[in-house]
């Protein structure tokens, strides 16, 4: 219907303060291949990436900290979810 | 362990945790909000329509000072398929009591004001810090850890959110399938205060609450949303989790093309994105409260599962004010008779149940499985498109009796199919 969204660029217009080196979410080693396919679906910010040649990408810098993840896939593929550090990750300034 | 010992700290300073906040400052009692955010609201989002019955009741005439946006007087749903819309307007020119009124608002500014009149009353507030940990003796909750440090208070009260992180290391909350959840994603869309008028047929300060059915959530259990700001138009869809891997688009693909569809993109032509946001939305109801009080602790708002999602429409923010208020009354019960204990606590179960929060929810009880059923968010906004489709186009071919046409759509969906949806869903409401 309409051209493939940039999530990218609707992310850049967020306000986040990263808190380097910290990861709040970190994937196991070997992710299940059909629940991860779920987190590409649902991720609002589209974290969850499938390149070309099948491999997966994920970095939590861009997260909206909406809890999807962690309630769809929980233990299948996550290592660690919590919430980032108190101050850092997404500021909305609207909501 | 510091000296200092509250009569309750509160985690989370959304509407819950300020509005608890409030009410127990406001008596007297010593208060600590804790917020992992920079600002109350810094990390919250909802689609947009307060309505303001329950903190009306705590802060009569709350409106005339608050931010809010705008006052809801125009109603619309819409059934949406790709390429039709089929929409409901209602325009409301009565009179409404304050209570029965509802606004649309932004969580950033709605937050910080609702923690400043908790200040004013007396209670404290720190910011920028995360609770890590609920500290327990003996099975009791006696305080929390937050950034290294250790509080005590006598109570403590849960207002996380929907992700209830301490609740669930308390044991209380048990993690729900995720069936039992949707997503939701929204973009804040800045347009002129004229435009936004014109566009939607408003006057000065009035609003207008669009909610759409079929094809924003991709025919999955959703819908999509418009709410009118002051100069903005908060445009988002809710789309259910339970069948979200056989989805043949993606959460934000699913709003990029309810955007673009003919219908919404002349509405927002020429805006400019200011936010984006996403956020999980519990959907279980009843089904989903976890324990609720226990030593020394309480549950409320979103993360004791007080939201009600009414197909294309959810409803948290007046629930998570009166379940905030409810708590609050609770621990002044307790404070009373110097019990904090579970048994001490346990008015909030009863305020509750007393309020419309609990008899809501049991109303609402089978809806979240009745929706489930796809023919709901695919084939009914198919069905009345057609209908309208049929009862519009003259082509010179003999007219048929509307019966007729009626009849013919109706089959393709089966009739025993809209008899049985109809009948659970009339008993289900
Ligand atoms: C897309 C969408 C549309 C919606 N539309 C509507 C609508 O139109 N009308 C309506 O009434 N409801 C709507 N809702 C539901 C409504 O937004 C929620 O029910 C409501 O926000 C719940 O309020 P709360 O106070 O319980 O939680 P939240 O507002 O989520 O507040 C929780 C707070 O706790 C803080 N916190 C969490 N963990 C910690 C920690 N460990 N340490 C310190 N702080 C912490 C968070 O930072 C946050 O400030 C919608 C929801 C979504 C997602
Ligand atoms: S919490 Fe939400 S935004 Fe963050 S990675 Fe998970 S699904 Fe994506």
């Amino acid at each position: 219907m309409s051209e493939v969204v940039n999530v990218d660029v609707k992310l850049g217009v967020n306000k986040f303060h990263v808190d380097e080196g910290h990861p709040h979410i970190i994937l196991k080693d070997n992710p299940d291949m059909n629940e991860y396919r779920k987190l590409v679906n649902a991720c609002p910010a589209g974290l969850y990436k499938l390149e070309d040649d099948g491999s997966i990408r994920f970095d939590s810098a861009g997260c909206l900290e909406c809890g999807t993840c962690k309630f769809l896939c929980g233990e299948t593929i996550l290592e660690k979810w919590e919430y980032p550090r108190g101050t850092f990750g997404i500021e909305y300034r609207y909501g | 362990m510091s000296e200092e010992s509250f009569d309750a700290i509160i985690v989370g300073a959304g509407l819950a945790g300020c509005v608890a906040a409030y009410v127990l400052a406001k008596e007297g009692a010593d208060v600590l909000v804790i917020e992992r955010g920079n600002y109350a609201g810094s990390k919250n989002m909802t689609g947009g329509r307060l309505y303001a019955h329950s903190l009306e009741k705590i802060i009569p005439g709350f409106a005339k000072e608050a931010p809010i946006e705008r006052k809801v007087t125009k109603e619309k749903v819409t059934f949406l398929t790709d390429d039709t819309g089929v929409t409901l307007d209602y325009h409301n020119g009565r009179d409404q009591t304050a209570v029965e009124e509802s606004y649309t608002l932004l969580r950033g500014d709605f937050d910080q004001w609702l923690m400043g009149k908790a200040e004013e009353v007396g209670a404290q507030f720190i910011t920028g810090i995360r609770v890590e940990e609920i500290l327990t003796q003996d099975g009791k909750v006696i305080g929390v850890k937050a950034d290294g440090d250790e509080l005590t208070a006598k109570s403590v009260i849960l207002a996380e959110g929907v992700n209830p992180v301490l609740g669930e290391q308390l044991g209380m909350v048990k993690r729900v399938k995720s069936d039992a959840m949707a997503v939701g994603a929204k973009e804040l869309i800045e347009l002129p205060q004229k435009v936004i008028q014109d566009r939607f047929n408003l006057n000065d300060d009035e609003g207008c609450a669009w909610l759409f059915a079929g094809s924003p959530a991709n025919g999955l259990m959703g819908g999509g949303f418009i709410y009118t700001n002051k100069s903005s138009v908060s445009l988002g869809i809710v789309c259910g989790l339970h069948d979200i891997g056989s989805s043949d688009k993606t959460v934000p693909q699913m709003l990029e093309d309810f955007k673009n569809h003919a219908m919404i993109k002349p509405l927002i032509e020429g805006g400019k994105l200011i936010e984006y946001s996403g956020h999980v939305v519990p959907e279980a109801g009843i089904h989903m409260v976890p324990k609720l009080v226990d030593d020394g602790v309480l549950i409320t708002g979103d993360a004791a599962g007080f939201c009600l999602n009414i197909g294309y429409t959810v409803r948290g923010m007046d629930l998570a004010i009166a379940s905030g208020e409810a708590a609050a009354k609770a621990v002044l019960a307790a404070r009373e008779k110097n019990d904090f204990s579970a048994q001490g606590l346990s008015s909030y179960q009863t305020l509750l149940e007393d309020s419309f929060i609990m008899k809501d929810l049991k109303l609402y009880k089978e809806l979240p499985k009745f929706m489930e059923n796809p023919r709901i968010f695919n084939e009914y906004p198919k069905m009345v498109a057609d209908i309208m489709q049929s009862m519009f186009t003259v082509d010179g071919t003999p007219s048929q009796p509307i019966r007729k046409t009626l009849m013919k759509h109706c089959k393709e969906v089966g009739y025993m199919n809209l008899i049985k949806d109809g009948i659970k869903g009339v008993t289900s409401i």
